[in-house]
């Protein structure tokens, strides 16, 4: 009786335990595209030289198909005093800030996603709708969303936006540094074509860094000492300059390691080699089986 | 002490009390403010904002959902892994109880979905490195676990009474066989549910604690650590006992019924040596990484902390430790509900009061439609479960019933 339940036991779990290995997630999940090329591309904001006249709000808004409104609401510089984030109506935006250095002029810092090099949102979306494609670009998947908002948990710089009006089909929006029409074909950025003062440079991300650089060392005094998203949470596609100190100017102290860090190296222990479900598995199949003789000797 | 024989059966009460009109209200105010939710959009009903993309939906009805939920995968671990046959009478309950719980929370989910008619995608694109992918498949996997594991129930329940009228009366031998043959089939490899049951929710309960990790910054550092799933983990093993032991109470008060105190006693000295290892880590973890420091500063995320530490973990591990409690009925209700609220308002603190947007327009406050949402799932889920304890044998009653009602009667406990 004892050793009979017992083998009944094992060629139960045995059975069972086969099936279930055939539709483990692991098979069912996939990693999402997050390629870091050598080559990718990116654009540097030289803010000392913008001048925030947003002409870049208006292309990024007719390339997205969003509406512009009137033009003259533009030229409205108290508007910009006042911190904008980007959202659903705009996926980038202009915000000035007192400059110390001269009390008659300001800095203008566009803002938009930042095309992390090691995003969080890729990390983090449920069904890989957002990707990071060879050019740089983080780019959003309408077609897979399920509108969780992990991603917007996930994000550092509080990028995506959600559509939380819309009762059916919700988008998550944000910069995709023209991906679709644009960027993917060779051509340049819509924002950066429209900015008259050449504030906004696309090219190779490492071609960026070296000027950024050289910028920084040929003129000194009018540089702050630090590229934003050169190092930041692992390095980021969209990188800054600025004659000041970022804190200042409401940009957020990330840290230098990539954010996915915490939580990929756990994820990847359970699902890319699948032991520790399986041992505990294997342990509490134990205990119960020993167990269950036990109790069998003692009502025989 | 008294051997009447138990056995699970269907309770004979009948539905309508007071109490339960009085929830049910609140049901049908929820069931409005979810319809309103589906025609009108997220925005419309909720607070939420860019700023802050997850509110009590996520923070109560899936994260605390799911650790309150632990009641179930905790019993049957303890009668059936470990083999304590004499908890058996809580097993049942505690499966239902968990089984309505999860499905809650995959509800709870689909409010909150922006996309909520694409949840099929889950399964088949999901994300290996998301953690929120880890998290929906294991809940997913362990929701039909857990009916698995209570459909004995429902074959014990319908075995041998198959009558359906009209035109299927010719189906009910059908029906009788399948039931039977399922029966079978589940008394064989239920046992094979029952560990996949368990390990599926330390998964995900260990999960949940990593979901947050992600956000890096954005959350409290008193609750941004790199134990927390361990910490999830050890307070869902700590609150399933004390939920098993509040809705027996609760339950048996509501039915007429005598609670089954020698074991919920018993069951009881586990809580308090469970919470102690649950707090040896979470102290252990402010030690190490210094956050203490943060305590002293007197804002909402550090008397949180201390509530949720103080309240929910200390005093009732204090009180489960005393005899005098647990042979009381009401301080061990008290004692359960203090480990019960600690757990919620972990996971409503890790959610909703640790995370802190960097560029923020002002605070979060639950809407009133999201208030009446979460409200009317908890108050569905409660007469799903008197409604569930009248059709199925669930749960366990002294056979001599008779005898019994007459005894409280005289006593004056019970309605
Ligand atoms: S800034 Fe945010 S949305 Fe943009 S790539 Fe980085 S993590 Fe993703
Ligand atoms: S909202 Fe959409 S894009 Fe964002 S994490 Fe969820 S499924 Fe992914
Ligand atoms: S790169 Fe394209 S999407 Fe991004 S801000 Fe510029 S115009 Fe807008």
């Amino acid at each position: 009786m004892n050793t009979q339940s017992r083998r009944e036991f094992l060629k139960t779990a045995g059975l069972l335990g086969a099936g279930i290995a055939g539709i483990k997630p692991k098979e069912a999940a996939a990693s999402p595209v997050n390629i870091v090329s050598d080559d990718r591309m990116g654009v540097l904001v030289d803010s000392t030289v913008c001048i925030g006249c947003r002409q870049c709000e208006i292309a990024c808004k007719e390339e997205h198909g969003l509406p512009v409104g009137s033009l003259d609401d533009y030229m409205d510089r108290t508007l910009l005093a006042e911190m904008r984030r980007p959202d659903t109506t705009a996926l980038t935006v202009i915000n000035e800030y007192p400059n110390p250095k001269n009390p008659d002029q300001h800095t203008d810092l566009k803002v938009q996603c930042m095309h992390c090099d090691h995003p969080a949102c890729v990390s983090a979306c449920i069904v890989g709708a957002f990707s990071k494609q060879e050019n740089g670009a983080v780019i959003w998947d309408e077609s897979r969303c399920i509108g969780c908002r992990y991603c917007m948990v996930a994000c550092p710089f509080q990028v995506p936006a959600f559509e939380f009006d819309k009762a059916l089909e919700p988008k998550i929006m944000k910069c995709d540094l023209c991906y679709d029409n644009r960027t993917s074909k060779g051509k340049l950025p819509a924002c950066v074509e429209a900015c008259p003062q050449n504030a906004l440079i696309f090219g190779k991300r490492y071609e960026l860094l070296q000027l950024a650089h050289q910028k920084i060392q040929d003129r000194p005094q009018s540089y702050f000492d630090h590229i934003y998203g050169e190092h930041e949470v692992g390095g980021t596609s969209w990188l800054y300059l600025s004659n000041q100190d970022f804190a200042s100017l409401d940009f957020p102290d990330v840290g230098t390691e990539p954010m996915p860090g915490a939580t990929e190296p756990l994820q990847h222990a359970l699902f890319k080699f699948f032991i520790p479900p399986v041992a505990l598995y294997g342990l509490l199949g134990g205990i119960m089986w020993l167990g269950k003789g036990n109790k069998a000797e003692e009502e025989e | 002490m008294m051997h009447e024989p138990l056995e699970p059966r269907p309770v004979k009460t009948k539905f309508f009390t007071p109490t339960v009109i009085f929830i049910t209200i609140l049901a049908i105010n929820g069931i409005i403010w979810a319809l309103l939710r589906f025609v009108l959009g997220i925005g419309a009903v909720t607070n939420l904002d860019n700023q802050h993309p997850w509110g009590i939906w996520i923070g109560i009805d899936v994260a605390a959902g799911v650790a309150l939920a632990a009641g179930g995968f905790t019993t049957s671990a303890l009668v059936h892994i470990f083999h304590r046959e004499d908890f058996h009478v809580l097993v049942r309950p505690a499966i239902m109880t968990a089984m309505l719980g999860y499905t809650f929370v995959a509800l709870g989910v689909l409010f909150d979905l922006g996309r909520y008619y694409n949840i099929w995608h889950v399964p088949i694109m999901g994300n290996s490195t998301s953690v929120l992918f880890e998290v929906g498949i294991c809940v997913m996997t362990y929701v039909s676990t857990l009916y698995v594991e209570f459909f004995p129930v429902v074959t014990e329940r319908f075995m041998g009474r198959v009558r359906m009228g009209g035109i299927l009366s010719k189906l009910n031998r059908a029906v009788d066989k399948l039931l039977r043959w399922i029966d079978a089939f589940l008394v064989k490899t239920m046992f094979f549910f029952i560990i996949l049951g368990v390990v599926l929710s330390c998964l995900h309960q260990s999960s949940l604690g990593t979901l947050m990790m992600i956000a890096g910054h954005k959350i409290h550092p008193l609750w941004q650590t790199p134990i927390a799933p361990l910490l999830f983990l050890l307070s869902a093993i700590s609150v399933g006992f004390p939920m098993v032991i509040m809705e027996s109470l609760i339950a048996s008060k509501s039915f007429g019924l005598k609670p089954e105190m020698d074991v919920l006693a018993k069951l009881g000295r586990f809580v308090g040596p469970l919470l102690a290892i649950y707090l040896g880590f979470k102290i252990g973890d402010m030690a190490v990484r210094g956050t203490y420091v943060y305590l002293s500063d007197l804002s909402l995320p550090s008397i949180m902390w201390m509530v949720e530490v103080l309240f929910g973990v200390i005093i009732p591990m204090r009180m489960f430790f005393w005899d005098k409690v647990l042979q009381s009925r009401p301080l061990l209700l008290i004692a359960s509900f203090l480990a019960i609220f600690g757990v919620f308002i972990f996971r409503f603190n890790v959610f909703i009061i640790a995370y802190k947007p960097p560029y923020s327009f002002g605070a979060y406050f639950p809407s009133i439609g999201e208030i009446s949402i979460t409200v009317g799932l908890i108050s569905i889920e409660i007469l799903l479960y008197r409604i569930l304890a009248i059709i199925f044998p669930v749960v366990s009653q002294p056979v001599k019933r008779l005898a019994v009602n007459a005894k409280y009667k005289v006593q004056g406990v019970f309605r």
